[in-house]
């Protein structure tokens, strides 16, 4: 790692041509990235183009066809089975569901990761959950169970659950997705709070292209299994491609069709004279 | 304390378990500490083992004394050997006493009577009945009768 | 030839699923447990797959022993010897009845209920985040949840047997004048303990092992929709039976074959 005074300039990850690809299907041709330390990374793209794949890759919970992926130093598909989950102790991941556990009340499910990976005293963890609670706002719904929270409220306990370890890293997947305006509001607060106050190296994946790119320092867009367009979110909006401009503006028409592909229409309503 | 709760219920759940094993054991089978008690064999030769099957119970006036263990043919007297278990407990069966096949009611199950002698001397382990009576078989036992035999 | 074709695909999908069940079962079992952490997990799924499956089986259990101590005392008082009624009952319960019946209501009751439950903490990504926070679902959730299984069966197979006894003996005893004594005498004279209980035993530890790595499996490998989840739910429950019913003839054969 090379000694530079600015911090922030330097890769937390690092993709390199990576190719992935599921049931014959290509999901990634060749995908490279830097995700700099300490920053929030927006990545867009339109639905289905793999991008909650792409955090699986990161996570180490797929593995990609070809290239190489460093994440703090480290080439995360190379790792044996012990290594990586130390690894994802530094991690944190938003799913997009939430992913609470149904079982466990929201206290036990922001304790349950120190209670697994410390030996923390009781009243330690009952102080580091509530503190965690307290941050996402919700210290006094610690009783509730999961089944009783609103959608946006299990996203922040999801959210107090995948910081309580303190990590390094955190990754949203679609943290905007279904949200009513004051719960992805009250999320965008949070994203960036936690991002000023603790400096975790933050990766965003969403299609919500006005809450990406108003926290995010750096994005970057998916297509087609490639990255069509990367930079400040200044810099994207001002892009020359107009494949970045109809997925940032929502053209419904434009490089990217309005049409599923198909055959000649002619043939389907049967006015090219085939006769079948 | 849900907790606390649950690891109770479980621990009676499988002590439930444990008490339907054992009441299998000694109310359903009959497996009594007694009956691994010591015991000594004894052997009886019969002309037709009938449909007597090891396990079969081994009585003296009615009572229980020792099981069947195995049945096999002596291949030179082409008679049925069967091993019997005798309880220790019934040491002083006089060496003249017989081995008697019989039916327990028309279609029961057959065991070993044994019909006791008059000898001053007892059967010891390793020793075989001087006299068996073989399996009633009904069949024959008509078959003479209507030839008048 | 494409029914041929079909086959041969089939054929194929069915080994290839065998093998990931396999490494499956060998990914959970030859994992070292942490006495701290799994045992407390253990005593949870013991609850929900053995106390809260104990009513249908004790219910079961009554009307199978008293539908048995009616027909078999029908039957055998025709030919006068319905005091073997005891020895009927007992011995169709503890040989077969007892485990093959627990074992179909165990994969109804409680193995399709885990293989909804893994299924859906597949779909709502429980399990993918058990992962990412550095946990693996494998021992964490799999494990104690086929152990459950495994150690519950035999425990409900016992039970059902007590009571289907307990309830033959109602009808037979109780409303039906058969002796008491002849009763339980010709029940302990012919079974016996260790080829009939302890064989019924090992059947139902044989059944629960199988009952449980069909619904953990089903249940971590199905499809994450909805339409996933209740056709794996249905497969647990029709392959639970079917290995059932097919291993209770194996065993069967093996243990009671050369009478």
């Amino acid at each position: 790692m090379s000694d530079t005074t600015d911090s922030f300039s330097e890769p937390y990850i690092e993709l390199t041509d990576v190719v992935f690809s599921r049931d014959d299907r290509r999901i990634f041709d060749g995908v490279s990235l830097k995700i700099p330390r300490g920053r929030i990374t927006a990545i867009m793209g339109p639905s289905g183009t793999g991008k909650t794949t792409l955090l699986r890759l990161i996570g180490g919970q797929l593995k990609p066809d070809s290239g190489s992926i460093i994440l703090a130093g480290e080439s995360v598909p190379d790792l044996k089975r012990k290594s990586l989950y130390q690894l994802r102790e530094k991690m944190g991941m938003l799913f997009q569901s939430g992913a609470l556990f149904t079982d466990l009340s929201v206290f036990e499910n922001v304790a349950f990761p120190i209670r697994v990976h410390t030996r923390l005293p009781e009243d330690m963890i009952r102080d580091i959950v509530l503190m965690k609670l307290e941050a996402v706002g919700l210290r006094g719904a610690r009783d509730l169970m999961p089944a009783q929270l609103s959608g946006g409220m299990t996203r922040r306990v999801a959210l107090a659950r995948s910081i309580a370890l303190d990590p390094e890293l955190i990754m949203y997947d679609e943290p905007f997705a279904g949200q009513d305006p004051i719960a992805m509001g009250v999320l965008v607060k949070l994203i960036r709070d936690l991002n000023h106050s603790m400096g975790m190296t933050s990766v965003l994946v969403s299609h919500d292209v006005p809450e990406s790119l108003s926290i995010c320092h750096h994005a970057c867009i998916v297509s087609d299994g490639r990255i069509i367009g990367e930079g400040t979110p200044d810099e994207l909006r001002n892009h020359p491609s107009a494949k970045v401009q109809q997925f940032l503006k929502g053209h419904p028409d434009g490089p990217v069709p309005f049409h599923y592909p198909a055959a000649n229409a002619g043939n389907d309503w049967g006015i090219d004279g085939g006769g079948g | 304390m849900a907790q606390r709760k649950s690891d109770l219920v479980v621990g009676l759940f499988m002590l439930a378990g444990i008490a339907a094993l054992l009441f299998l054991a000694l109310q359903v089978s009959g497996l009594t500490p007694k009956s691994s008690e010591d015991s000594y064999t004894l052997y009886a030769n019969f002309n037709d083992a009938g449909g007597l099957a090891p396990r079969a119970r081994v009585s003296m006036a009615g009572v229980t004394i020792g099981s069947i263990r195995e049945i096999s043919l002596n291949r030179e007297t082409f008679q049925a050997r069967v091993v019997i278990d005798v309880s220790t407990s019934v040491d002083n069966i006089p060496a003249d006493s017989a081995a008697v096949i019989r039916t327990s009611g028309l279609l029961g199950e057959q065991y070993i009577d044994v019909s006791v002698g008059g000898d001053m001397e007892s059967l010891s382990d390793g020793d075989t009945f001087y006299s068996t009576q073989s399996a009633m078989n009904l069949e024959r036992l008509i078959s003479n009768f209507a030839s008048g035999q | 030839m494409q029914w041929l074709a079909d086959l041969g695909r089939q054929g194929r999908e069915l080994i290839e699923s065998l093998g990931r069940s396999g490494q499956f079962l060998a990914g959970f079992l030859l994992g070292v447990p942490n006495a701290r952490v799994g045992f407390p997990l253990l005593v949870k799924q013991l609850y929900f797959v053995g106390v809260l499956s104990l009513a249908i089986i004790v219910v079961s259990g009554l009307f199978i022993g008293m539908v048995l101590g009616l027909q078999g005392y029908t039957i055998l008082s025709d030919y006068g010897s319905e005091s073997a009624i005891g020895q009927m009952i007992a011995l169709t319960l503890v040989r077969e009845l007892g485990p093959v019946v627990t074992a179909l209501l165990f994969a109804g009751r409680a193995g399709s209920a885990l293989t909804a439950e893994i299924g859906l903490m597949k779909a709502t990504e429980q399990l993918s985040s058990l992962e990412m926070m550095g946990v693996d679902p494998l021992r964490r959730v799999v494990a104690p949840r086929f152990w459950a299984g495994f150690l519950a069966m035999p425990v409900l197979a016992a039970i059902f047997s007590v009571v289907g006894i307990w309830g033959g003996m109602l009808v037979g005893v109780e409303w039906l004048g058969v002796f008491e004594g002849s009763f339980w005498g010709n029940m302990q004279s012919s079974v016996s303990f260790t080829s009939d209980v302890l064989n019924g035993v090992i059947k139902s530890v044989v059944f629960g092992f199988v009952c449980a790595w069909i619904a953990v499996y089903q249940g971590y490998d199905c499809v994450p929709t909805s339409a996933g989840i209740s056709s794996a739910t249905t497969k647990t429950v029709v392959f639970s039976s079917l290995a059932v019913l097919g291993l209770d003839f194996v065993l069967t054969a093996v243990m009671f074959g050369d009478f």
